[in-house]
């Protein structure tokens, strides 16, 4: 695969996959700051409508990204092309070039910049859609910035937290995961296995925010509206195992946003 | 074949067993009876396929075909044969009306004398013809002829008379059929004129065996012709009436082929295309108009709660946490997610409604997916004290949107554990029927009452009793859209007490699976 790749022109100089373990290096994971890495992050916005624009880039910059703005598909293609972007948020309706056909021309040329399509359609056919031209994750509008936020934290550290681990750790809890063991303090805890793969996603994404869509999608796999708060109570639950009988919380609620396992 | 002697002559029963005239219990010892369990047979498929062909309408049209052609060409022989028979019989009587008028004149002329000598005559230079001619006296006595008698039988009011004759020859004797006219002479005397009939009987023969197997073909052939003209026309409304089936299915990209030599049926079919591009059209024109309010409406309610979150933040540096302001900011945003929730929920109803989603349909065991509902509802039970079951079989396959189903089935039991009181009882269960998939949500809750379980599927209709729990009042209608996309049914019962929905999901067409029921509990 490698030798093939390496002789396709478009893919010799795929700057963007470079590009992400240098601004972001591993093993920085868990600084203690929620947000770690968006004093480097550069993001592309391709979204016609302009306001809207304007309030991510704002929202953007509040959480210390880069954010530029590209208001038609031709023009959100160049930019992107160039490479200098960390993520791209694309919507999938645009004038001039549609969202799915910009995906599919940076792929076929070799640049693997992760993309988040944003969209107001939001079925399962048009998320498989999206997802098969090359988008990395998609959202459906309308959708709280905590969420695009949450996301665009998880696209950007994909890349970099791809060696396998066998041990996770939060403070002095400590996930196995051969042995599929979760000790805090040196107290062996019990988990059902769901309840393992929540921490486990939980753990795998320590200090950054998990939102509820996310944990349905990642933790049980299944794209639905729940109605209710059932995430919330796997929660409490999963909480009582690994918080109640210590001192200090791990398991923290984001406001508006989700969660977060985080050591301090 | 018998059963042999041993049924019932098995002769005395053991010592000590009483005997029982006439019982039977003891032919069961014998050897098993004939045809108790044959395994089946290419008999059997040809049983199966003769019973399909017999019952297919194309046979019936056949047949009914077959029968008209047939009386309509037999109605048609048969005239054809009498008239022809009759023109045959004219002819006979003309030829003997033309010897009798020579007689006639002979004797005229030259009168008894010249009557026998042309008769013999006649008889001489023609000895084995079919001329028959015999004069008799008072006594019936011959006097000339080539008849050795006078017949039997009584001529009819015009003097003509049918009988037998027979012809001695030197290896066999024959007998055939003979027709004549008797005249009375003066003197008492009687004359026979008339023709022997064979060749006549074996033309008419001829003709009859001719035109019966005229018809005999004709029935074949028109139970063939019938059986390919029919068969083809059934199969085009077949094919009409698959498409509309596929096309209630959902599938409305679907056409009726065209045979395209424009007949009827093309005019038809072209008709019913017509008609379904314009409800396509019509129907992709709503998608679009739904897409559009999507992407209309839904992006300044996006910017609108994008506003109220940057709005937040500001507030929150500059007035610190725990603001009222900002909690009133908070309290904002919930009633707008509300307001997103419920829009989202309506178009999502509408496109799954649109069946669209049908193109990605896949296999889906139901079983895990229940278990795998279950498992997310669980704790939300157990913290109303209320017990949730699952039980499912190994397998339960169906085809369909795995993300759907979780969807309707999350629902379902949502509502369940909703609308139950603590401490009741939930229970989600999956039986394999012969047809369906049957998936049961039951409950100890106070139930729906009979008169307005139609009314649930409505959008936002809430029982009065359910107005004070959260939820738009969609989640039925939602999972209505969801049965109806995967043709399958919803029905709401009783419990006794509670209520129990039962969803009955078709089975894939060429199911091949035996399930083995064995019950999981969690």
């Amino acid at each position: 695969m490698d030798s093939i790749a390496d002789l396709a022109p478009g893919r010799a100089a795929a700057p963007a996959l470079q590009a992400r373990p240098l601004a972001h290096r591993p093993g920085e994971a868990t600084d203690g700051r929620a947000f770690p890495y968006y004093s480097s992050m550069r993001v592309l916005l391709i979204e016609d409508d302009r306001q809207m624009a304007e309030y991510l880039r704002k929202a953007l910059t509040e959480v210390g990204a880069v954010a530029d703005h590209a208001a038609d598909g031709r023009g959100g293609l160049l930019q992107a092309a160039s490479g200098e972007y960390d993520v791209l948020i694309v919507d999938r309706m645009l004038p001039g070039l549609d969202g799915l056909a910009i995906i599919r021309t940076l792929r076929a040329s070799g640049n693997q910049t992760p993309v988040l399509i944003l969209s107001a359609l939001g079925e399962v056919d048009d998320r498989v859609e999206g997802l098969r031209a090359g988008g990395d994750d998609y959202l459906v509008k309308p959708f709280a910035f905590s969420e695009l936020h949450a996301r665009l934290e998880v696209l950007l550290r994909r890349g970099a937290a791809e060696v396998p681990e066998t041990r996770l750790r939060v403070g002095d809890l400590e996930m196995d995961l051969l042995k599929r063991e979760v000790v805090r303090a040196g107290r062996p805890i019990q988990l059902q296995p769901r309840e393992f793969r929540l921490l486990e996603y939980l753990m795998r994404h320590a200090g950054q925010v998990v939102t509820r869509t996310m944990l349905l999608e990642q933790v049980w796999d299944y794209h639905f509206d729940p109605q209710t708060n059932v995430i919330d109570v796997h929660i409490s639950r999963l909480r009582g195992k690994i918080d109640r009988d210590f001192d200090t919380p791990l398991l923290h609620t984001v406001r508006g946003a989700g969660y977060m396992i985080r050591a301090r | 074949m018998r059963p042999g002697p041993s049924a019932d002559g098995l002769g005395s029963p053991p010592p000590g067993l009483p005997s029982v005239p006439g019982e039977r219990s003891t032919a069961l010892v014998g050897p098993p009876r004939p045809r108790a369990s044959r395994p089946r047979g290419p008999a059997d498929d040809l049983w199966v396929w003769a019973g399909r062909v017999l019952g297919s309408s194309s046979f019936r049209l056949a047949v009914l075909y077959m029968l008209l052609l047939t009386v309509s060409v037999a109605i048609l022989l048969g005239f054809i044969y009498w008239s022809t028979a009759g023109y045959m019989d004219r002819q006979l009587d003309a030829t003997i009306a033309a010897e009798t008028q020579g007689l006639a004149e002979q004797y005229r002329r030259r009168g008894l004398r010249g009557l026998t000598s042309l008769i013999k005559e006649r008889v001489a230079r023609d000895p084995t013809g079919a001329g028959i001619y015999l004069l008799v006296d008072k006594n019936l006595e011959p006097l000339v002829g080539n008849l050795d008698r006078w017949p039997g039988g009584f001529p009819n009011a015009d003097g003509w008379i049918h009988f037998r004759l027979r012809e001695r020859g030197p290896d066999r004797t024959e007998e055939h059929d003979a027709r004549a006219q008797v005249f009375r002479l003066q003197g008492d005397l009687r004359l026979l004129v008339g023709r022997d009939v064979r060749d006549l009987e074996a033309t008419r023969g001829l003709i009859l065996d001719a035109l019966t197997w005229g018809l005999a073909l004709t029935a074949g052939l028109a139970l063939v012709g019938g059986w390919l003209m029919t068969s083809r026309v059934v199969r085009r409304i077949e094919a009409i009436n698959q498409t509309s089936r596929d096309i209630m299915e959902g599938d409305l990209s679907r056409r009726i082929p065209l045979g395209g030599s424009g007949d009827d049926f093309d005019q038809l079919a072209d008709g019913l295309n017509r008609m379904l591009a314009r409800i396509e059209n019509l129907m992709s024109g709503v998608r679009q108009v739904s897409d559009n309010i999507a992407h209309d409406l839904r992006t300044p309610l996006t910017r609108l709660r994008t506003k109220l979150e940057v709005l937040r933040a500001e507030l929150e540096s500059a007035l610190g946490d725990g603001h009222p302001a900002s909690a009133s900011v908070e309290e904002t945003i919930a009633d707008a997610d509300v307001m997103l929730t419920t829009f989202n929920a309506l178009l999502r109803i509408a496109r799954i409604e649109s069946g669209s989603q049908r193109a990605g349909f896949a296999e889906v065991n139901l079983a895990p997916l229940a278990e795998d509902v279950a498992e997310l509802y669980e704790p939300v039970a157990a913290d109303k004290d209320q017990t949730l079951m699952v039980e499912v079989p190994r397998s339960a396959r169906v085809i369909g949107d795995r993300d759907l189903l979780f969807q309707a089935l999350g629902n379902l039991v949502d509502n369940a554990v909703k609308y139950t009181p603590e401490g009741g009882r939930v229970t989600l269960r999956i039986r394999p029927l012969a047809e369906s998939i049957a998936v049961e949500v039951t409950d100890s809750g106070p139930g729906i009452p009979p008169e307005l379980r139609d009314e649930v599927f409505r959008r936002f209709f809430r029982a009065d009793h359910s107005r004070s729990t959260p939820g738009s009042g969609l989640g039925l209608s939602l999972v209505q859209a969801v049965i109806q996309l995967h043709g399958a049914s919803i029905e709401l019962g009783d419990n006794g007490p509670g209520l129990r929905v039962t969803v009955r999901v078709p089975r894939p067409r060429p199911s091949a699976q035996a399930n083995a029921q064995a019950p999981v509990t969690t």
